[in-house]
């Protein structure tokens, strides 16, 4: 089985979000920036079938060359090559139109991206990479499993879940649950000199149009100061909800 | 020319996020001088539509459409937006309706923007607000494409209700079999449960509750008032509480009315996950707890001890104005 797994270089969850150009581009001062959650769960399981069944992982990511850190960590983790496609992720048709070419011309059998990267919450690329490529699609994937040409699959669904059967090629968009937190990895001396070695292919762009533009970004306004009850007073929290906030 | 909607709905019947998605749609088809056309997939019936400003509804009656299936809902919305020549399409953020979306997107050809707070800035050029950054800032998006698609954040823009009366057409779609690729096996789904995606008030507990054997105050807190229960991260990992209670960042958001912290630091990654909700409590007894920060209201001091106190007094309001 070939494993496509999809990348997104994102800042830390811990980063303060500032703007910078007028309020045009996000401010990468000071900013560490991590392999997005949800793609390390989808990578995590990548390795898994590599150990387990049998399967070549390579991964994959749009971006500038600021990016190639985070697929060198990807890299150490275990998967076996990288891409990089040299343009900027603009937008998520954009990513989904490069990535697509790469599915194409790899041959890929399965193709992991997560649900969405934790930047822009675009939560468009799996879906419309998997039209695009006219493969099968399932996302918030909690679980999977391949068998052959078949694949059952897990999906979150709002109060609960449901079990999928498909074929390849599939698309999933992945989160936590299709590999717990504990199953995640961190990179090992071994694993980093290995990366070091392996093969980071850099291809340029296809033709492609941008959908959407980011124009502008706004930080939330303050918040105000929050309003203390004392625990002897438990009534008046009651009194504040349901006359001042009115929401119960 | 109209403005498309799907309008969600379950065993036959809508959800609230179908009135919001059409409140929501109504006003933008006055700014674009058009109307709301709805589509409703086996719903039993669609009058209640006309109450949120939907001027005609399609609708779909299919057996093989039971069961929420992507590819296929996909044509059907596509074929609708066709056939209505719809500019501007518009989704809510249910799972379902984030996993339809960027299908329609491709099969329609339009732009997608996700997570809209708010009506359209301008509509031409078309220029949305959406959260971005897991709610820690607001980005506004152009939408360049002929075709656009909006993906409304949940409990965003709330009900409206207006006068008028839709007009119901039957559709009938043709569905072809590649739309069924994927195989709906089985559903696990707790009936009569408040879903954290449906509800309007959530309560959470955290690490500070000790151990798995005190939620059952956070179960009472959330019957009293009706309410889903959900969990911080670590919660979750050490196995106290299901996955399916996890939210912040990394798990579900959440978009609800009410939410009540218990025991929860408020660490960042937790906070973007639950920022949309609209009134947040914090109940701790460390005064340094980062979540007072972001708390509309708090109280200082011990869960095992407020919160008890808190069910009696929700128990005595609720007898006093039932
Ligand atoms: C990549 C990444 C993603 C993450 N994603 C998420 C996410 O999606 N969701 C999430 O929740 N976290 C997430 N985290 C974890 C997050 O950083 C925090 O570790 C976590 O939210 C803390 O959970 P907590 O508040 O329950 O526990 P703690 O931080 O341990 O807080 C417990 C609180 O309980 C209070 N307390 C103790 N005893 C009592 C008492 N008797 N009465 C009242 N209060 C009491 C304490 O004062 C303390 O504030 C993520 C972390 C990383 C690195």
């Amino acid at each position: 089985m070939k494993i496509l797994v999809c990348i997104s270089h994102v800042p830390d969850t811990t980063s303060k979000i500032n703007f910078t150009e007028d309020n045009t581009k996000f401010d990468t001062n000071g900013v560490q920036f991590v392999i997005n959650p949800n793609d390390e769960f989808g990578l995590t399981r990548a390795i898994w079938f590599k150990e387990k069944q049998g399967a070549s992982v390579t991964v994959v990511n749009v971006g500038g060359s600021e990016t190639e850190p985070t697929l060198r960590k990807a890299l150490a983790i275990g998967a076996d090559e990288a891409i990089r496609v040299n343009a900027e992720a603009t937008d998520g048709f954009f990513v989904a139109k490069q990535l697509a070419k790469v599915v194409e011309d790899g041959d890929f059998d399965l193709i992991i991206a997560g649900r969405e990267s934790i930047d822009y919450n675009g939560g468009m690329v799996p879906g419309m990479l998997a039209s695009l490529t006219n493969a099968n699609f399932i996302n918030t994937c909690i679980g999977l499993e391949v068998n052959g040409d078949t694949a059952t699959a897990t999906r979150e669904i709002d109060g609960g879940k449901e079990t999928l059967k498909t074929s390849l090629p599939l698309v999933i968009g992945a989160q936590k649950g299709l590999v717990e937190e504990s199953d995640l990895r961190i990179p090992n001396m071994r694993g980093i000199m290995m990366a070091r070695k392996k093969q980071l292919t850099v291809l340029e762009p296809v033709e492609a149009n941008q959908e959407t533009k980011a124009v502008q970004f706004e930080k939330p306004a303050p918040k105000g100061e929050v309003k203390l009850i004392s625990p002897d007073n438990v009534d008046e929290l009651v009194n504040l909800l349901h006359n001042e906030a009115k929401v119960i | 020319m109209s403005v498309l909607i799907y309008t969600e709905s379950e065993n036959g019947k809508f959800k609230k996020i179908a009135f919001e998605t059409a409140s929501y749609a109504k006003e933008v088809a006055e700014k674009l001088g058009s109307t709301v056309t709805a589509v409703a997939i086996n719903v039993d019936d669609t009058s209640e539509l006309s109450k949120y400003g939907v001027d005609k509804v399609l609708s779909v009656k299919n057996e093989k459409l039971s069961n929420f299936n992507v590819k296929a809902y996909a044509d059907v919305l596509q074929q609708a937006a066709t056939k209505e020549e719809a500019k501007v399409v518009i989704l809510n953020s249910s799972a379902n309706d984030k996993y339809l979306a960027p299908v329609l997107a491709i099969s329609l050809n339009a732009g997608y923007a996700s997570n809209v707070v708010a009506l359209p800035e301008s509509t031409s050029p078309f220029k949305v607000k959406r959260t971005a950054f897991t709610n820690k800032a607001f980005n506004i998006t152009e939408i360049t494409s002929d075709i656009k698609l909006i993906g409304l954040a949940k409990n965003s823009f709330g009900l409206k209700e207006h006068e008028g009366a839709a007009t119901v057409d039957a559709f009938d779609p043709t569905l072809n079999e590649d739309d069924f690729s994927i195989n709906v096996e089985a559903v696990d789904k707790a009936t009569g449960k408040v879903t954290i995606a449906d509800a309007e008030i959530v309560v959470s507990g955290g690490r500070g509750l000790k151990g798995p054997e005190n939620w059952g105050m956070i179960e009472d807190l959330a019957e009293v008032l009706g309410a889903a229960t959900a969990c911080s991260k670590p919660v979750s990992d050490m196995g106290w509480r299901p996955h399916e209670e996890h939210v912040g960042q990394t798990g579900k958001p959440v978009a609800s009315n009410l939410y009540i912290a218990v025991g929860i630091s408020g660490a960042i990654q937790h906070l973007a996950g639950i920022n949309a909700s609209k009134v947040k409590v914090v109940i701790n007894n460390d005064p340094e707890a980062p979540f007072f920060k972001a708390a509309d209201y708090g109280i200082v001091g011990d869960a095992f001890e407020v919160v008890p106190e808190l069910i009696e007094k929700l128990k005595e309001f609720k007898a006093n104005n039932a």
